[in-house]
């Protein structure tokens, strides 16, 4: 992997200038000084990462670099892994093997400069503060930050600044957390579900914004279980299942890989282990006397079975969008 | 609702800047603390345990009472008014401390972790704050104090009121520790009547001398024998024992070792 290549310059690079001790020292209390080179690292580079839940193996074995300005989806089930591994991106929490850089560096250092910056799903408002405060407390904490009222502005809250944040719906408080990751001017942000309870406008202005900060040069990475989110709007679209990478790609080229066609017949004498064997059939449905055969290269399926079998009435048609994810992410095949 | 497209972006020209400085002092700051200490001041429910009350307190145990105790010099409405003072300083602060469980369960400690603010420069501005609130109920008793007619002498008046203040302000430690320790938001509500047991077992509420010995023996066992021992010592006069200090010191020095290890435990797991 590229990235793990990048990692051993980074270090042999720092190691060269003297400053492997210096790295070490910042990674356990991030003073700064560390002699780490944000530029040119690039922004993400996940290699062989675990983690595991008791007997559950939420990420098993995960390489993935992200360069500066990608906007990348990463797309999955619920369940398929994107929250932890996103978690151990951020430094929340600590991979059970593997190494999590950003900018080169430990995830916490990132943070601790302000160029990681995340929108998470639930949570992480103060109840009792209003929605300028929270902004301002936010950007208290860092060292280069935009002004509060840009934030707010740029996320659409600059109306209900002095709203009490116990009083905002779902929709303004994830404009708040928006608000709150735009005040550090992160180079990477990282956003979990970023659109949920937003209605259709609060979406398209939501992803304008991220669309706007992309063209300055800023890394997106967000997780989504819509494919159409995913296609619509991002350079590259990252496929999770089962806490493993299983596709890469832009939008055209994902839903290649998955856009197969649905072949149907109606015939009558093989079984369905006989039809899964023929070339190309991925998997097999059978209703009564009819038979769904899915698969990528649907001609040869059906020039099969015209040839070699007794089907009839055989009808090709493709898959949606949706069927395509499903094919991607289901446990079938 | 709002209208995103009508602001103006920020020019695609100033790219991003990737050399960044990590802040001072892990991230703690005046300004942070302004806002945290505005925070505590407006919270009504805080300002009612910690202040009201302990001055509703004096008002009626120590304001209608005259004259000193029976057989000493001791004056009765100074003795009330460090009691009360103390009882206050040690709400406030556990109150402020135990204020980590609420942000804990409202999941603003795991955004804090996507911020430069370090752990133990929360605790400092959490420990900050407690000793602000602490010193209200210690400034406004002692001056409602004064005004009743409570005795003290010259060097007694600062030397009560600091002593009251630092003594309470070191529960703080109880408050973190509790608050890191009970999951969700019920810590505040087992701190409430916690405080006025404990001040009933250690001799705050209910002076030592009317304990039978076994009962005073159990009481020197508590968190708040010695240091409520030592915040009335101006007015208490006689010597001073050791052990009050000594109980002070290990019971701060156990809430504090605990918060620590709770807090290390929290960091770990989210």
């Amino acid at each position: 992997m590229s990235c793990q290549a990048d990692d051993e310059r980074q270090i042999c690079h720092s190691f060269l200038r003297g400053n492997l001790v210096g790295m070490m020292t910042t990674t356990a209390t991030g003073v700064p000084g560390s002699g780490i080179d944000p530029q040119g690292a690039p922004a993400i580079a996940l290699a062989g990462l675990r983690k595991s839940f008791g007997q559950v193996d939420a990420v098993k074995g995960l390489d993935l670099t992200v360069q500066p300005g990608e906007v990348v989806a990463f797309l999955g089930p619920n369940g398929a892994g994107k929250t932890t591994t996103i978690d151990m991106m951020l430094g929340l929490s600590k991979p059970d093997a593997g190494t999590a850089r950003v900018f080169g560096m430990q995830p916490r250092d990132a943070v601790a400069r302000g160029l990681v910056a995340a929108v998470m799903q639930t949570g992480g408002l103060l109840r009792d503060l209003t929605v300028r405060e929270t902004v301002d407390l936010t950007a208290s904490l860092f060292v280069q930050t935009r002004s509060v009222q840009e934030c707010l502005q740029r996320a659409g809250i600059d109306d209900i600044a002095d709203r009490k944040v116990h009083k905002c719906s779902g929709g303004q408080q994830q404009r708040l957390r928006f608000a709150m990751a735009l005040v550090s001017d992160p180079a990477l942000i990282v956003l979990d579900e970023p659109t949920t309870g937003m209605d259709v406008t609060g979406r398209r202005d939501f992803w304008s914004a991220i669309r706007q900060d992309a063209e300055r040069g800023r890394t997106v990475l967000f997780a989504t279980h819509y494919l159409e989110e995913a296609d619509l709007y991002a350079d590259r679209i990252v496929l999770m299942r089962h806490g493993q990478i299983v596709a890469d790609g832009t939008g055209s080229q994902i839903k290649a890989m998955a856009s197969g066609r649905t072949v149907r017949a109606t015939l009558s004498g093989l079984s369905d282990r006989e039809l899964a064997a023929i070339p190309g059939v991925e998997s097999v449905e059978v209703r009564g006397e009819s038979v769904l055969l899915h698969a990528k290269d649907s001609d040869s399926v059906a020039r099969h079975l015209l040839t070699q079998t007794n089907a009839r009435d055989i009808e090709i048609t493709a898959r949606g969008l949706e069927d395509a994810f499903v094919a991607l992410t289901s446990d079938e095949h | 609702m709002t209208n995103l497209s009508a602001v103006q972006p920020i020019p695609a020209d100033e790219p991003i800047n990737l050399d960044r400085r990590v802040p001072a002092r892990g991230g703690f700051s005046g300004r942070l603390l302004r806002i945290e200490l505005a925070r505590v001041l407006r919270n009504k429910r805080t300002m009612i345990f910690t202040v009201v009350l302990p001055v509703i307190f004096y008002a009626a145990f120590g304001a209608t009472q005259s004259g000193t105790f029976p057989d000493s010099s001791i004056d009765v409405k100074g003795y009330e008014m460090i009691t009360f003072a103390v009882y206050g300083a040690v709400a406030a602060a556990a109150a402020i401390g135990a204020s980590v469980s609420v942000e804990r369960a409202q999941g603003w400690s795991r955004q804090l972790r996507l911020t430069p603010l370090t752990g133990s420069a929360y605790i400092a501005v959490k420990v900050v704050c407690a000793m602000v609130a602490a010193a209200l109920p210690v400034l406004i008793v002692f001056a409602i104090g004064a005004a009743t007619g409570a005795k003290l002498s010259a060097v007694e008046w600062p030397v009560a009121m600091l002593l009251a203040w630092v003594c309470g302000s070191s529960l703080a430690s109880l408050g973190l520790f509790i608050g890191y320790l009970v999951p969700s938001e019920n810590a505040m509500q087992i701190l409430g009547p916690g405080i006025s047991l404990l001040a009933f077992a250690g001799g705050l509420f209910l002076p030592l001398q009317v304990m039978n010995s076994t009962m005073q023996t159990l009481a020197s066992f508590t968190p708040l024998w010695g240091l409520s021992q030592i915040a009335r010592y101006p007015v208490l006069g006689g010597s001073f024992d050791g052990m009050w200090l000594v109980s002070a010191l290990a019971w701060v020095g156990f809430f504090f070792a605990g918060a620590v290890w709770c807090f290390r435990r929290d960091t770990k797991r989210v």
